[in-house]
């Protein structure tokens, strides 16, 4: 182990760190914005479109990431009609397959969580509403989703995680994300140990770094929650 | 259509490739969950550190990075020392790097599953038994163990839908596995999308199919109450 060398070549971490933050946090933004509505219909049983986001959620659920990635950067181009469409600027780029592949694998999750923290919303605080005059929009997007989300804290931060981590397969697709520095790294020097050790170190450092954020907010947020201690 | 038929064995015999690196891997993901379980609950004070250590560590870091980290780190460690000691160059078998890094990951999880199941098993069962003069040994046997199964299966089932969903990233050391051997067909007769759907469908066979195995080994295993 030499960590001489990584500190000689702290350029390209720090590159990494940045890509690595960058594909995460848009792909958790985007997940997000599909997964809100998503998982409003889906805990509402909204007819015809429900079966369809349930498809949706249960094929981006149940397979590796790896290989959704792998069909949307190979798969798309097997067809000429996709080769010579407007698209093929975005889907020619490594960089857009990672962030579309992942921005869906996380709606997808985000979906089923916010459609389980919906659907355990306590029937009393829905009824209080529509009791006090409220209209059924106001009901959801001044009770019910912000009831919801707070009860959605903790499950959410184990997604981001998964998120950060997940995107570590980019590097497969030749981004050089936080494990692109490091495969580079030992590919360019012929070392074995200190480019993963350092892409492990740091991958850790960030998600303590996260973990705590979210323990923080949980605190904020869920306080009314917190009736024990 | 017809190329995905012609590779249909080839394909198949990657599809065993993969279920027996989830297999093994769960099985040695057991024993890392069982020995990190029984260190965290009757440990002394070292062997709480070490699983501390050991959980965290493998929740800071991506399956991947620990992969590659264990295949050509763990490789050259071997070959350092093996060097020294004058042996020859030893290579390291990419399956079972495999199944080495997946059991050593998920027995982290493993290990949280099996401790909450146990601090479920209400307290006076292993005082009814001391009581009954059963030896500590036969008590976790034949009281602990078997209730243990019961409440850790939810959890075990969970750890294993994300273990199999994992295996796909051992294709990327050059395992011929399922993920690899579409991947390589793919290319060849530039059917990309084609063979990798095909993945997609065989991963959500192996859920659907392990999810109904799940439900019905924790319909047999659960308390017959009169609801039932």
């Amino acid at each position: 182990m030499n960590p001489d060398l990584v500190l000689q070549n702290w350029q390209l971490f720090a590159s990494g760190v940045w890509m690595t933050l960058q594909l995460t946090f848009l792909s958790l933004l985007i997940g997000f914005l599909i997964a809100l509505p998503f998982g409003i219909m889906r805990a509402r049983r909204v007819k015809y479109i429900s079966p369809l986001i349930n498809g949706y959620v249960y094929l981006f659920r149940g397979t590796p990431l790896l290989v959704q990635l792998y069909l949307i950067y190979y798969g798309f181009s097997q067809f000429e009609a996709v080769r010579e469409s407007i698209l093929w600027p975005i889907l020619r780029e490594a960089w857009w397959c990672a962030l579309i592949t992942f921005a869906l694998n996380s709606g997808a999750y985000a979906t089923e969580i916010i459609r389980g923290a919906i659907s355990t919303t306590p029937k009393g605080e829905t009824e209080a509403a529509t009791a006090l005059g409220m209209s059924p929009f106001q009901v959801t997007s001044l009770v019910l989703v912000p009831s919801a989300l707070r009860r959605a804290l903790p499950q959410y931060g184990n997604e981001v995680v998964f998120m950060l981590h997940g995107s570590a397969v980019a590097s497969i697709i030749t981004i050089q994300d936080i494990l692109g520095a490091g495969r580079t790294l030992n590919a360019k020097f012929y070392v074995a140990y200190e480019g993963f050790i350092t892409a492990a170190l740091l991958y850790m450092a960030i998600t303590f770094c996260l973990v705590g954020i979210f323990r923080q907010l949980e605190k904020r947020f869920l306080k009314h929650l917190d009736l024990k201690r | 259509m017809a190329d995905l038929i012609s590779y249909m064995p080839l394909l198949m015999r990657g599809m065993v490739t993969t279920i027996l690196l989830a297999i093994l891997g769960l099985a040695l993901a057991t024993v890392f969950g069982g020995l990190g379980a029984a260190g965290k609950l009757s440990g002394g004070r070292i062997a709480k550190r070490v699983v501390w250590l050991y959980t965290s560590i493998v929740r800071g870091i991506p399956d991947i990075v620990m992969l590659l980290l264990l295949y050509f780190g763990g490789q050259r460690l071997i070959n350092d020392i093996g060097g020294m000691l004058g042996w020859d160059y030893v290579e390291l078998s990419k399956f079972l790097s495999g199944v080495l890094t997946i059991g050593f990951i998920y027995g982290a999880y493993l290990t949280e599953t099996f401790r909450g199941a146990y601090l479920t098993i209400p307290r006076g069962q292993v005082e009814a038994a001391q009581a009954l003069g059963l030896r500590p040994f036969t008590t976790l046997i034949k009281v602990s163990i078997p209730q243990l199964v019961r409440f850790a299966l939810p959890g075990y089932a969970n750890v294993w839908q994300v273990l199999v969903k994992s295996t796909a990233v051992v294709s990327i050391i050059g395992l011929q596995d399922l993920v690899g051997l579409a991947n390589d067909a793919g290319k060849t007769v530039r059917q990309p999308f084609v063979f990798f759907s095909f993945v997609l469908l065989a991963y959500l066979c192996i859920t659907f199919v392990s999810t109904t195995l799940f439900d019905w080994l924790e319909r047999r295993t659960a308390l017959k109450t009169h609801e039932s």
